[in-house]
């Protein structure tokens, strides 16, 4: 008789936090999430880091925080624009909640390898 | 003018009902629910209360006339009905600042619920909220941390962080504990949870099971590259003990502790919650004991006053209840409390619960923790209720997963993410909550599993603790 068993072997993965367990966002999905950052009156701002040092505190900005920007369009080459200088850094989109001083929201665009 | 002494008993009512006052913005003010013995007039009943819960005995006696008690006592100055209930009302009382000891919850649980609650003329009495004046506020530390500070420690941004209670609660090794731990921050969660009985008993005394907890915290970090942390439950017999565990976690290099802090006593805890701000440590904090205060919806204190006592007393997360889960817990209600740890100010609003403004002024907020009976088809309303500060905890919704509690802890993950995406892209989660969940179950498969074991669990039993209405 054949092997069949139902319990399936969960291997652990290495994640980045917010949103890693989800597959790789489309093009659309990410204008969406940069929608609500902007909607909730949060500063994008964009970051990357090299994969070995990922747990850092501090990732290397990508220029400065996008203060003020309204336009999804614009964040959107500026990811692509940090990916293309940076192709083996992870990089990620924050959305910068001044009152607070915390970040509304944080997720990884692209992965380095 | 000095007054005369004259000895007897004088109703209550002449000194202590003053429906003129207004209140100062010093004042620590305080609404009860009140339900008198047949017969006894209102205003009498009331004054009663704010004459025992301040400075009023039930004789005159001379020594009064040593101070201006005026200045001293405290006043009822507004009576209400409560809707939908004949026999009983609601009686505000105020009480002069000086009536309590700077910094002490414990100075003023002790006079506002202390021999008041046995009183003979009162056949049932509930606290049903205070509001500090910032005067007091600002003699307490509140949250060793708070959200923004316990954010950036754990690098967890823009979703509710994810927990689960050790099971079997009570039992295990300290070796087979930590493998559990081990397999539920590996799956996912950012944080595991001691049970509150677990404290030193025989079967697992607590240096090995902080030994144990460390190394798998330790080990799930360095191999998911996320930050996780497990709540060292440090409440014991003595405050000498209590610190003693507290001092070993912060050896280990673990970022958290937890306490029960009605059992433990509120002493303990504001002490423990200024060791942890000295000591760089995040303070979990459990309530066990509160149903037995908090349930019964005319005698007692309701919970909303026991939490905004705990943000002054100190802790970075307070469990809260699920509203969806096997524990009670009334919607609205729930909502009116979590805003009082989080908010730094929370307007009056009766079809909430809260009776009064509340100025927390710069306190810290603590996160809302729901725990008890939830599963991963709960997850849409949790995330939707609960918003992002808060932590969301499946015990039997991570370890009953048939593969295991780590991919118990990744379908719990992955709903969670999939909730957080799509309240962000504006879509409704709660009406829309199991396409979201369905779509998500097709990337994991054991999401998929968690959604088809856990399918027909419902906990569908009315509120006991219901809001006063019509």
């Amino acid at each position: 008789m054949p092997f069949k068993s139902t319990v399936g072997d969960y291997q652990t993965v290495a994640t980045l936090e917010t949103f890693g367990f989800l597959p790789p966002m489309t093009q659309d999905e990410i204008y969406d999430q940069i929608a609500y950052i902007i909607a909730q009156g949060w500063s994008p701002l964009v970051e990357h880091v090299h994969p070995s040092n990922s747990m850092a505190t501090y990732w290397s900005f990508w220029k400065l925080p996008f203060f003020g920007e309204k336009d999804l369009g614009v964040i959107v080459s500026e990811l692509e624009a940090c990916h293309r200088a940076y192709p083996d850094h992870h990089v990620r989109l924050v959305g910068y909640d001044a009152y607070t001083q915390s970040q509304g929201s944080c997720f990884v665009v692209f992965e380095g390898r | 003018m000095s007054k005369k002494y004259d000895a007897g008993v004088k109703e209550y009512r002449d000194t202590y009902w003053t429906p003129d006052y207004v209140p100062l913005d010093t004042d620590l003010l305080a609404c009860f629910k009140c339900t008198g013995q047949d017969g006894v007039p209102r205003e009498e009943v009331a004054a009663a209360v704010a004459a025992e819960s301040s400075t009023g005995t039930w004789s005159t006696v001379w020594s009064e006339l040593l101070t201006d008690l005026d200045f001293y006592k405290g006043r009822c100055y507004r009576i209400e009905d409560v809707p939908g209930d004949k026999e009983a009302f609601y009686a505000f009382i105020a009480y002069p600042l000086d009536l309590f000891e700077e910094g002490s919850i414990t100075n003023v649980l002790t006079s506002l619920v202390g021999n008041v609650f046995g009183f003979k003329a009162l056949r049932h009495l509930r606290l049903e909220d205070i509001r500090f004046p910032m005067a007091f506020i600002k003699t307490c530390m509140g949250p060793p941390n708070g959200i923004v500070v316990e954010r950036d420690r754990m690098n967890k941004y823009g979703r509710p962080l994810l927990g689960c209670t050790i099971k079997p609660k009570l039992g295990l090794s300290g070796k087979n504990y930590g493998r559990v731990v081990y397999e539920c921050l590996r799956g996912g969660l950012d944080f595991t949870k001691d049970d509150e009985n677990i404290n030193s008993q025989p079967f697992q005394r607590w240096q090995n099971r902080f030994e144990f907890v460390a190394e798998a915290t330790n080990l799930a970090q360095q191999e998911t590259g996320e930050k996780k942390g497990h709540y060292l439950n440090c409440t014991a017999a003595t405050p000498e003990e209590m610190y003693e565990r507290a001092e070993f976690a912060k050896e280990l290099g673990q970022p958290i502790i937890m306490h029960d802090y009605i059992t433990g006593g509120f002493t303990a805890n504001t002490g423990l919650a200024k060791w942890c701000r000295k000591n760089g440590m995040l303070l979990h904090i459990h309530r066990a004991m509160h149903a037995v205060i908090d349930r019964h919806p005319k005698h007692g204190i309701h919970f909303r006053v026991l939490a905004k006592c705990l943000r002054l007393s100190g802790g970075d997360q307070l469990h809260t209840g699920t509203v969806v889960g096997k524990l009670e817990g009334d919607r609205q209600s729930t909502l009116g409390y979590i805003d009082q740890l989080r908010e730094s100010f929370v307007p009056e609003d009766r079809s909430r619960g809260n009776f009064f403004d509340q100025d927390w002024g710069s306190m810290g907020g603590v996160f809302a923790v729901a725990s008890g009976g939830i599963h991963v088809w709960h997850m849409p309303a949790l995330v939707a209720i609960f918003g992002d500060d808060s932590v969301l905890q499946f015990g039997g919704g991570t370890h009953g997963h048939p593969w295991g509690s780590a991919a118990g802890a990744a379908a719990n993950r992955v709903a969670l993410e999939a909730c957080v995406k799509a309240r962000n892209a504006g879509r409704e989660i709660e009406r829309e909550g199991r396409d979201i969940l369905t779509e998500a179950a097709k990337h994991s498969p054991e999401l998929a599993i968690a959604l088809e074991t856990w399918k027909e669990i419902k906990f569908e039993f009315d509120t006991v603790d219901k809001l006063d209405v019509n």
